[in-house]
């Protein structure tokens, strides 16, 4: 007996985790799995991520102060190309918020959830799993500073993963080239919808896509909020190659965020959905009655409209009342949003409303803040309320025919 | 210079202090969760394998070999998302495999630790492989290439990082 001594304690060894492995798999996986060996768990990360918190302080110090205080050639030239950045931006920027409250009116009339981040944490990468089965990193900060499981985590090119264990200091996040990691993407121009997944390899590829699609090479993937973990429209990455072949398409996805090297992250720890602000919309709609009834006010010449109309930063100032009747004539609710207000063509141009032949609300239409993080939807200024469609005489956009949004609305 | 020993007089044994015992092991898993993140290229190495065979061959008890598979196996598996017990018994196997094989070879010379390195880590990754496919149903494929390349760049590793080990043995 004493012969195979060794075999059989090497044998009970081997079987006590085979044992333990099927039970933690029959316990479902996912939050369930890591429930039930939580505590070897915690006493691993707890004696690790105080030393990997560590190193990274201490590198991201040094760093800092090689970057701050020594380091600081090319600065000035630095300087000014960021101011013409700003610059150019700031006219993006402005071209930005029409669209923005463009699509907030529409939203409006069509009755869409819309979500909004409105808090964020910034939390750095102190680690991984250590196994190429197992993308997963560690972040340093946790449930002390309100971060929960399920969580989004994105950075500042396109989304990272979700947090799928949280300890009162460090969170683990799992990333979204794991293989049990699974995204709803669109695509941007195509607006095909489908699932983005991990592969063993650390590939991303666009599940279950049909063979007849038309899926091409650099258009951008999407969130398509279908998940109920990511908001819509958060950037994923970018096609790669396409290969036919079979019932599918085989679709590589390249991540936008580079989730080989990742430093900073942000976990999204607080998210709104509201609907559009309907009392707003019904309100612009009695007082657009109201005007179309009241006395109307003669035009002024337009040029000496446009001066006082619009405030320093381009933005027009509220006006009530100077639309022609014409302007404004009951239609059916079903075909409210058909004609599209204002295009923001120019940014230039951007807020800059001609005042001739456009409905009252047009000319109360201030810059919103981006869709991203308005933190309410404005009155949909400029918009055909719901009923109503506006007669205007330039040529509407066409890139934003409310049809095409009504099948990307949030979950 | 002899490959295999004669007589069990001949045998080495050597015992760790406490300190080491249990730094070491955490030191390698946290290298190996660390490094990754900064050298992508440093995931082919499984540093707490190398501990693993390097304590095992040292201590020479088939026993002691496999718990200390067991342990640092289970400490690699909670680090990450999958059950327990992936990496915990594809160690112990190797744990006191390369305790079995401590006692027949000269585990000193380098030849002997490359090849059983090498070989340990071919072992480690097709128990790894069964269970991660067959029991956690993960969707794995084994390339030959890359795990020959992956099992000499391990044994290269390895044998520097024995080099630095050895100091830290004492006779028993």
């Amino acid at each position: 007996m004493g012969r195979y001594r060794n075999v059989s304690i090497l044998a009970a060894a081997v079987f006590i985790q085979l044992v333990g492995l099927a039970y933690q798999i029959k316990k479902q996986t996912g939050k369930d799995a890591q429930e039930s060996s939580r505590l070897i768990r915690v006493w691993t990360i707890s004696a690790i991520t105080p030393l990997e918190k560590g190193i990274v302080r201490l590198q991201t110090g040094t760093v800092n102060l090689w970057h701050n205080y020594v380091y600081l050639r090319g600065v000035r030239q630095e300087n000014r190309g960021l101011k013409d950045k700003i610059e150019q931006l700031q006219l993006e920027q402005v071209r930005l918020q029409q669209d923005a409250s463009q699509a907030r009116r529409l939203q409006a009339l069509l009755g869409f959830k819309e979500q909004f981040i409105d808090q964020t944490v910034a939390a750095q990468v102190i680690g991984s799993s250590g196994s190429e089965q197992s993308r997963t990193v560690y972040l340093d900060k946790g449930s002390d500073v309100g971060i929960k499981l399920g969580m989004p985590v994105i950075s500042a090119e396109g989304i990272v993963g979700k947090v799928i264990l949280v300890q009162p200091s460090v969170s683990q996040v799992l990333l979204i080239n794991d293989q049990t990691s699974g995204v709803g993407t669109i695509l941007e121009k195509s607006r095909l919808q489908g699932v983005l997944k991990g592969r063993a390899s650390g590939e991303l590829v666009l599940d279950k896509v049909m063979s007849e699609e038309d899926v091409k090479t650099g258009e951008r993937v999407l969130t398509s909020g279908g998940d109920q973990i990511f908001p819509k429209g958060l950037p994923v990455g970018m096609i790669g190659e396409v290969k036919h072949g079979g019932e599918f398409l085989q679709v590589q996805v390249k991540p936008a965020a580079a989730l080989n090297h990742l430093e900073e992250v942000l976990v999204i720890t607080q998210r709104q959905e509201r609907e559009p602000d309907k009392t707003a919309v019904r309100s612009m709609r009695a007082a657009d009655i109201l005007a179309q009834r009241l006395p109307q006010v003669p035009d002024k010449p337009a040029e000496g409209e446009t001066t006082h109309s619009e405030t320093g930063n381009g933005t027009p100032a509220p006006k009530p009342a100077t639309i022609p009747s014409a302007a404004i004539q009951p239609k059916p609710a079903a075909s409210a949003g058909t004609p599209t207000p204002q295009a923001p063509a120019h940014p230039g141009t951007a807020g800059s409303v001609p005042l001739t032949n456009k409905p009252a609300q047009a000319k109360t239409q201030a810059p919103g803040a981006s869709a991203g993080n308005a933190p309410q939807p404005r009155t949909p200024v400029g918009a055909a309320p719901a009923g109503t469609t506006v007669s205007k005489p330039t040529t509407a956009p066409t890139g934003t025919a409310p049809t095409q949004d009504t099948g990307d609305a949030p979950q | 210079m002899a490959v295999s020993y004669t007589s069990r007089e001949q045998i080495e044994v050597y015992r760790f202090s406490w300190p080491v015992t249990i730094l070491v092991p955490l030191l390698a898993i946290f290298l190996q969760a660390f490094l990754p993140l900064r050298f992508s290229f440093f995931s082919i190495f499984d540093l707490p394998l190398l501990v693993v065979i390097f304590f095992a061959m040292a201590r020479r008890s088939q026993v002691a070999g496999l718990l200390t598979g067991a342990v640092i196996g289970i400490l690699q598996d909670s680090l990450t998302h999958h059950p327990l017990g992936v990496y915990g018994i594809a160690k112990t196997v190797v744990g006191y495999g390369a305790s079995s094989l401590g006692v027949k070879l000269d585990v000193e010379s380098v030849g002997t630790r490359l090849l059983v390195t090498s070989g340990f880590y071919v072992v480690h990754q097709i128990i790894y492989f069964t269970i991660a496919r067959g029991l956690v149903g993960l969707d794995l494929r084994w390339l030959w290439s890359r795990e020959l390349i992956a099992a000499v760049a391990n044994a290269v590793v390895g044998v520097l990082l024995f080099t630095l080990m050895d100091r830290l043995k004492e006779r028993a």
